[in-house]
Order: C-alpha cells, then structure tokens, then sequence
C-alpha cells in the first residue's frame, strides 16, 4: 500500500504550542508541503511576526528572522531588493498586517514587492488575550470590547484582500479557510500561485487564511472550527485577483 | 596616492563616505536638513549596482535596512531629530539582532517638531537610549566635511566588526555648511559574514535571527553578551585634545559647537590665556579616562566647561568620567541660537575669573 502523503521535509517534528483547534499548525504543514514540492527550502527566508506564530522557526526548517510587530513586509522588502534570487515570505496575524503593519503590508503591495505574505485571520489578538482587531466581527465579544464590536465604536471589519485585490501591482490575492478537508487542498492550491507568483517575479503575493481561536472566541474547538463558517459571511472565499502567466 | 579636492556640504560629505566605505543599499525617508543624502544615493547607488529605496515612512525604512542587513548586505539610513525617534524600536531590534548597519542623525532643533536649525538635542537619545532595553549605539561625532566623510566609511566596518548599528551624530550646521573635502580611498575591511547571515539554508540546517528569549536566565546570558560587546568597543575611542594639561581651563564640546569653540580657544591662547581644548569624537564609547588623565595632570585643578547646542546633556558624562577630579561648568546654548567664537571666549574669561566652581 502506498502512502497518500508524507511528513513534509522542512516541518521540523516538535509539537506545536498552539491551543487545541487553533488552525496555525495546519497552515505551518501546507507551507512545507508547499517549499518542498518546489523545491524551495535552499533558498527559502521566512519572516516570523509578533503573535502566536513568532515562533514559526520552531515548526519551518528554513532560514527565519523575527520581524518587529507589523514590519514584516518592509523587512522582506530589505531581503528581497538585496537577494532578489532568494524566495521570501512573510506569516502574520491580522493584528500585525492589517492593525499596526498596514502602512507597510499596503505599501509593500503596491510597490509590487516578489514577496509573498500570508495573513491568519482570526479576527482576534490571539497571544494577548483576544482583544478586538479590525478584523473583529460585528458585535463580535472580544476581551476589550466586552458587549461586542460597535459600529460606532470600532468600525467595520477590514477587507484587506478585497483591498488589495485593487492594486495593479499585486499579482496574486486570496482568501482561503481550513476548517474542512475541501478548503485545506484549495488553501495549498492558493499558496501554490502565490509562491509561483513570487519565483516568476510577476509582483506581491497575498493569501488570506480565516482561521479559528478557540480560546480566545471562548469556543471548544469543534464550534470554533465550525464557527468559521460565520466568518466566510464576510470574507468570502476565493481568487480576488490572478494575473494571467506571462508571455 | 592622488587625492581629489571638491566643495560639498556635510551630508554630501557623508553620503560620499558612506559610498567609500562600501555602503551598497539605502533606505530613507524625506526630512530637513539630511535630503541631500538621499538625493545623492538615489543617483549614485543603482550606477553602482545598489539599491536606493525610499520608504513610506521612517519605521518602514529602518526595517528595510533591517532586513538587508540580515543577508549580509552594507545597509544605510539617514533621518533628522523626529524620523530618529520614528525609528528607534527599530533600533533597539537592530541591536538585540546583533545586525550591523551605518545611521546617520543630523540634528535638528526639538523637542516636537522645533525648527530646522542646528541643534545637539538628541545626545541623551543617541548615547543613552537609542531605543529601549539596554542596547547602545556605537556614535562618532564629526566636526568637519572630511572626518564626516572618513568616520562615515569606517563605521561600515565598526558596524560589522562589532555586529552592532553605528550612528554618525551629525547636525544642521556641520550637514548644510559647504568646505572643501579631499576624497581618499579609506581602506575599508570586509568581514566574512557567511557564518551567520541569512542566505537560504542550503546544505545546513535552518538559520534563525531573532529577539525574543522568554527563558530569563538566556535574556540575562544575552544582555551580559552585549554588554561585554560595549565593553569591547573601548578600543575604538577617539578623541582631539589640544592640551599639555597645565592649563586652567579646558573646554569639552563635540561636532559644530567643537568647531566654534576650537577657535575660541586659538584665539585665547594666542593672547596667553591658560585654556585647552577636549574634543570626544566617540560619544559611545565615552573617552572618559583620557578625561580623567588630563584632569589629573600636572596635579592642577582645572575648570571643565562644556559647551554645547542643547540644554546641557553631554555635561553629565564629563562629570561622571572626572568624578570629583576637576570642577565642572555649563555653558549650554538651547537650539537657534548659534554662538560666535567671540562670545565663547567671553564666556571662558568670565569662568577663568571664577573664584567657584558651579554645581552641575
């Protein structure tokens, strides 16, 4: 018998320290099935940001420099302008793309940096305690909007890959989940096209990854999982922008 | 070997020493009075197959040298007063990293956004604190277009040597005033870096360059390794004292205030008034026994008088290095008022009369 698939190379074997139902660990795996299917990890660098996967190097065995909170994308732009051969991407929470690292996540974009970046988007802080992000659901209880996310108060959740989508020099764009079997294979085939975009210098790759925060959505992990349904109402799924290979 | 004459200003002058001294990629944003260096960069770099880049705002900038550095490239930015403090949690990253790269500060009067005249306002920030937790900057103050030029392409190789951010001090005064610079070759070492940049992890396993340690006993380990660094750069202290040391009064001023009281000082000594001059060059590391040895020559008790463009800072560290050994003075000028080398030496006649020291 053979065997469907196999421990990716680059995934180191340490048990990850994400909570019961957390969904980075899935994400973590699709990256190194990714790297080693195209053969990347020589020339791979990953960016680490601030939030529960600072400790991506931990998981990835590429080489990783920790950003500060929100820089990821202006230090893969330092990286990638100074080695453009390397291949780079960068794993970040909404707090730290869509919250303190917009200016340089949205500039990075349209500046067309050959870089990728992959945004989890749990709509909370997850590593300090689940405090509302601009990506919080609408009346959505968080930490530090305890009788839910107003309008008035908060603002509406922000569209970053909507946003994106709208740059001319972003040449992939996607949003994508991972609470079923269905969604895991489209969420590889995304990151996939976003490498590729990347290794054949077409311009910013982006993926968006809704994903689950049991503790912090005060779920078990099965509700949380499912509860990522709700979150598609808002960020629907799909290809936002492609740019056809070039010629 | 032939050397070039040419009339620049001081941040031409330190753009061209960051060019000699094998600075290949720039990252800035605008700000007064330091734009002619990304000026200059922006021409200069892509014809030497580097990179210029200007960035959305300072704290992008300073994580794009940040990341350019981590693959070994010679990375440079420049700011004035209020892009600096953009950029210090940058900083401190750089530091903790153990990453090197060259940044320049030409002061700019403060606090808030002050004015755009001369200023010494942030040598507290730059020899103290340059971002937070314990780490330090080694700083080079120069005084002149030249040694702007000559100390800006050394500090690419104290910055790798050191594996540790070097800041060039600079301000509006030395930055926008125009003098002849003679351009020389500085022989400039390059150090083998392929022992820990990141490169892709080729035939060796994944390479990490990161911060946090949240086991306390390992952050203690990593602080005392740093400290033992600035330890280390002891050896690169610098300083210009024009002093036997059996003189009454010794004035201490760094950069464009060194400048005018340099003068004040020819001046006064040419009609025999008993005055010497000390100049640290290094602010961090502080040339504080060479301090320490002129107060404590000739077994005389002089008078120290610190002048500077601020409201008195570097004055706590020439009291710290005497301890007790001479009697300090301030004489502290708050920014946009520039001193003549007249007034200077009338203010050094007053101290010389001075039958008391005051307290600082």
């Amino acid at each position: 018998m053979s065997k469907p698939f196999d421990f990716p190379k680059c995934l180191k074997r340490n048990t990850f320290h994400y909570c019961p139902g957390c969904h980075h660990g899935i994400v973590h795996r699709l990256i190194c099935e990714v790297i080693d299917e195209l053969n990347l990890k020589d020339k791979t660098i990953g960016l680490a940001s601030i939030g529960c996967s600072c400790f991506l190097y931990f998981y990835i065995d590429v080489d990783i420099l920790e950003a500060p909170h929100g820089r990821a994308c202006s230090v893969a732009t330092g990286i990638k302008r100074m080695r453009p051969d390397l291949f780079v991407f960068t794993y970040q929470g909404d707090g730290d793309f869509s919250a303190i690292g917009l200016g340089d996540s949205i500039h990075a974009a349209s500046r067309g940096e050959k870089i990728t970046a992959i945004m989890i988007n749990n709509t909370v802080y997850g590593m300090t305690g689940g405090q509302v992000s601009p990506t919080t659901l609408l009346y959505q209880k968080t930490t530090t909007t305890p009788l839910g996310r107003d309008p008035q108060r908060e603002g509406y959740p922000l569209k970053v890959a909507e946003i994106l989508a709208t740059f001319e020099a972003v040449a992939f764009c996607a949003r994508s989940a991972v609470n079923n079997p269905k969604r895991v294979k489209e969420t590889k085939n995304y990151l996939k096209k976003a490498f590729k975009a990347q290794l054949e210098n077409k311009g910013f790759s982006y993926v968006e990854i809704l994903s689950s925060c049991p503790v912090n959505w005060r779920m078990d992990a099965v509700s949380a999982n499912y509860h990522v349904d709700k979150l598609t109402e808002v960020y629907p799924l799909g290809i936002f922008k492609e740019l056809p290979p070039k010629k | 070997m032939k050397s070039k004459r040419i009339l620049v200003k001081g941040v031409e002058a330190i753009a061209l020493g960051a060019l000699a001294g094998g600075c290949n990629c720039y990252f800035g944003y605008p700000i007064t009075p330091q734009n002619e260096i990304p000026e200059l960069m922006s021409v200069e770099l892509p014809k030497r197959g580097g990179v210029f880049l200007q960035a959305e705002s300072e704290t992008s900038a300073i994580n794009m040298v940040l990341g350019a550095s981590a693959v070994g490239a010679r990375a440079m930015t420049s700011s004035s007063s209020p892009g600096i403090s953009l950029m210090s949690e940058g900083f401190s990253y750089l530091i903790a990293l153990e990453l090197p790269c060259v940044i320049v500060n030409v002061m700019r009067g403060g606090p808030g956004l002050g004015g755009i005249e001369a200023s010494q306002g942030d040598y507290f920030q730059a020899v103290k604190a340059p971002g937070h937790g314990d780490g330090k900057f080694l700083v080079l103050a120069p005084y002149s277009c030249n040694e702007a030029y000559e100390l800006t392409a050394k500090a690419f190789e104290l910055a790798e040597k050191y594996r540790n951010p070097v800041m060039i001090l600079s301000d509006a005064i030395l930055g926008q005033m125009k003098e002849p610079l003679t351009l020389k070759s500085p022989k400039i070492k390059t150090l083998e870096k392929d022992d820990w940049i990141l490169s892709g992890a080729k035939d060796r396993p994944g390479r990490v360059i990161k911060s946090l340690f949240l086991d306390s006993a390992e952050l203690a380990e990593r602080n005392l390794k740093l400290k033992q660094k600035y330890q280390k750069m002891e050896v690169e202290i610098k300083f210009e004292r024009l002093a036997e040391g059996s003189e009454e009064l010794i004035i201490v001023a760094f950069g464009s205030m060194a400048r005018i009281c340099k003068e004040a000082v020819f001046n006064l000594r040419a009609r025999g008034y008993p005055v010497g001059f000390f100049r640290p060059i290094t602010l961090f590391p502080f040339p504080r026994k060479a301090l320490c040895e002129l107060a404590e020559s000739h077994q005389k008790r002089k008078k120290f008088l610190v002048v500077e463009l601020n409201c008195g800072q570097m004055v706590e560290d020439v009291a710290s290095a005497l301890c007790g050994k001479g009697d300090i003075l301030s004489l502290a000028y708050p920014p946009s008022v520039l001193p003549f080398p007249e007034d200077i030496e009338r203010e050094i006649i007053k101290c010389l009369n001075l039958s008391t020291s005051l307290n600082v």
